[in-house]
């Protein structure tokens, strides 16, 4: 089996779903020829044609609307956003049609498309390249957030996004895209939506994570585990709805809890893990719950994004935290 | 040196001036009395609707509601030229385009009366569009539906209707351009009725015409008397067969005058000279084609008194079926979000049902 990067994951899942399913197309910014400028749609023009693999005018709030036309009329659009900073003029679009067009329409209509964006920072990108915008997308009904933290999530996610009946914000870490290969099975598996993934078992604390974060939420794992703490990580991988049973499971079991995010503490998925931990969860709690988060301040330009973005030392010193308290 | 890189102009077609007198021979379709009888019909139709609905707000029978006063040529004529195949995406007081298309008039009540089941269109084609208040965004559906059907090879248009405000959006341009980019088979529309709540058109745009935008987007453009229904007609019926032959996108700016206020939440009077809506009722769609009908013997007094009658006996039966409907039931808010309930959303209804039986 073939070792791949979690960018060629995604266009391994995107080819088997087109070979299947004539009814999705991919449509985007640069991904015909160009394939994509993180590479992620390289060579489905080739395969499919450009009917199927569609370069779009430059217009964001288009690529959005366009998809839900589209969607609505039976076909599968995956349309891909440039970077992450890029996706706003998409909001309209979302919040006020893609998230409601089932539940206003009674049924009538649906919205089966997925818009797939970079997220994140860590690769010296330009400034507006770097945004983690999961929490503004989590915060709207009626739409899924998924983000990928592996080749093989992405493998499987991508799939499960694609197959999906409603609307799917993608948000694939940047950072991730080339960082590890792993083997992934070519074989149309799809993994579940709405449900977490627990990466590593531990019975001293859980800490939840999702995205990038799980690099570095890992590391600081394994080196606790040195110290003699057993780390449990879970991957969100649906930021939105949140799988609550996994998290209150986990929590009940280990009676700690680190939340350990990129974006803007503030107003973010991780406060709503921490609301649910604490609405549900709080007795089985021996310490309060932390958070490690990126700063309520903009993305800073590259030369300060690793003082922006959690370390693995900020999250260790976070689980050291909740383990003292 | 300069030279001219390109020179554009914008044709311009009216029929009828507005005392019903041809200025030329009629299109084809208009020598048949019987069709254009049909769309005075719908257009008298419309306006003892929109005259109801108005008095069902007064009376605090019916929410906030857009009036359609005025309009009745411009919507009669796109409705009329559409096949049932076709999508219509709707901005939200299109009553003309959708009554001939199978919405109910209690939909529409429903709709402005705070239930969501107006958005089921029992009758009207599954695919057409729920109405669209986001300004602009419906021309980016169109253009997307538009793409489903050429990609599927099918001889389907998406029709699009916007107000001369919305023409002042990027998404207007954004999805027209694209039209033009990938030759979609979609009409867009804009109903030029001069107003954009209190804003008028001079603040809007110092373009000469609307239709010129569509220009920008490289796309067949024209302008039309949205007020005269035998134009309108003959306007939409080319450029929906200019759609269907894989010609491309069209569009259509339809001068017309929005003769109400905004919505009934709105009072034009704090903003609008008097003297100007006068002169407009004199260009209104309605005079102009019962004068035409009547000087070729087609349509008169007696028949306008007994098919007014028809059209309140119609309004007054659908009003029954809005005031029967109720309140929707409150999981109905969850029922229909996703395929698939996520568990906590699942948990939400279950609480609001509950909450619901405690009040």
């Amino acid at each position: 089996m073939a070792k791949v990067a979690l960018v060629e994951a995604l266009t391994m899942a995107m080819a088997y779903e087109m070979k299947h399913d004539p009814s999705v197309v991919v449509m985007g910014e640069d991904v015909g020829k160009n394939g994509g400028v993180f590479r992620a749609t390289l060579g489905l023009q080739d395969t499919f044609g450009p009917e199927r693999v569609i370069d779009t005018p430059l217009a964001e709030a288009l690529i959005a609307g366009v998809a839900i036309g589209m969607a609505a009329m039976g076909l599968k659009p995956v349309a891909e956003i440039q970077f992450s900073g890029f996706i706003y003029p998409c909001v309209d679009e979302i919040i006020n049609h893609a998230g409601r067009l089932r539940s206003r329409t009674r049924g009538r209509l649906s919205v089966p498309m997925v818009l797939r964006a970079p997220s994140g920072g860590g690769i010296h990108a330009p400034e507006h390249h770097s945004e983690s915008n999961e929490a503004m997308f989590a915060h709207m009904p009626g739409i899924r957030v998924v983000m990928p933290s592996s080749p093989q999530r992405a493998y499987g996610l991508l799939l499960a996004a694609i197959r999906d009946p409603d609307p799917v914000v993608f948000l694939e870490p940047t950072r991730l895209y080339r960082l590890n290969k792993q083997e992934v099975a070519d074989d149309g598996e799809a993994l579940p939506l709405d449900t977490c993934f627990v990466l590593r078992e531990g019975t001293d604390v859980t800490l939840v994570t999702w995205g990038a974060m799980v690099v570095e939420s890992l590391a600081a794992a394994a080196e606790l585990e040195k110290e003699g703490v057993s780390v449990e990580v879970i991957d969100l991988a649906t930021v939105s709805p949140i799988d609550e049973q996994t998290v209150l499971e986990s929590v009940e079991k280990t009676g700690r809890c680190v939340i350990v995010q990129e974006a803007p503490i503030s107003g973010g998925v991780g406060s709503e893990v921490a609301a649910l931990v604490a609405e549900k969860a709080l007795y089985s709690l021996e310490s309060p719950i932390v958070r490690v988060a990126g700063w309520d301040t903009p993305m800073p330009l590259f030369k300060l994004e690793h003082d922006y973005m959690p370390s693995t030392a900020r999250v260790a010193a976070g689980i050291r935290k909740a383990m003292e308290g | 040196m300069r030279t001219t890189a390109a020179k554009f102009e914008i044709p311009y077609t009216q029929y009828l001036d507005p005392n019903g007198k041809p200025n030329g021979p009629l299109p084809a379709f208009a020598k048949d009395p019987k069709v254009l009888v049909g769309m005075y019909k719908w257009m008298a139709q419309v306006r003892v609707f929109d005259t109801k609905a108005i008095a069902l707000q007064r009376t605090g029978q019916l929410g906030t509601y857009a009036s359609c006063l005025g309009h009745e040529a411009t919507h009669v004529g796109i409705g009329a030229a559409m096949l049932r195949e076709d999508a219509f995406f709707p901005m939200y007081r299109e009553y003309g385009v959708q009554f001939q298309r199978g919405v109910h008039m209690h939909e529409v009540l429903l709709f402005w009366g705070g239930d969501e089941r107006g958005n089921c269109f029992k009758d009207a084609p599954a695919h057409d569009f729920a109405w669209c208040v986001p300004i602009a965004t419906q021309f980016h559906h169109a253009a997307g539906a538009a793409t489903a059907f050429k990609y599927r090879k099918e001889k389907r248009v998406a029709v699009t209707v916007i107000g001369d405000g919305g023409t002042s959006q990027g998404d207007f341009y954004e999805a027209m351009n694209c039209a033009g980019a990938w030759k979609l088979p979609a009409v867009f529309i804009t109903c030029n009725n001069k107003w954009a709540i209190s804003v008028p058109l001079s603040a809007q745009t110092s373009c000469e015409t609307l239709a010129q935008k569509g220009i920008a987007a490289g796309i067949h453009s024209e302008q039309v008397d949205g007020n005269d229904i035998v134009a309108m007609r003959d306007v939409m019926d080319k450029a929906l067969a200019r759609a269907r032959n894989g010609e491309g996108a069209t569009f259509i700016e339809a001068l017309t005058y929005r003769l109400s206020d905004h919505t009934t939440a709105d009072d034009a009077r704090r903003y609008r000279d008097a003297a100007e809506v006068e002169d407009a009722k004199t260009k209104e769609p309605m005079i102009r084609t019962r004068k035409y009908l009547e000087s070729i013997g087609a349509w008169d007094a007696k028949q306008e008194e007994a098919w007014l009658a028809e059209c309140a006996a119609k309004v007054d039966a659908e009003v029954l079926v809005y005031k029967a409907a109720g309140k929707p039931p409150v999981a109905s808010m969850f029922d229909h979000m996703f395929a698939n309930l996520p568990e906590r959303l699942a948990r939400q209804r279950d609480e609001c049902v509950a909450n619901e039986e405690h009040h």
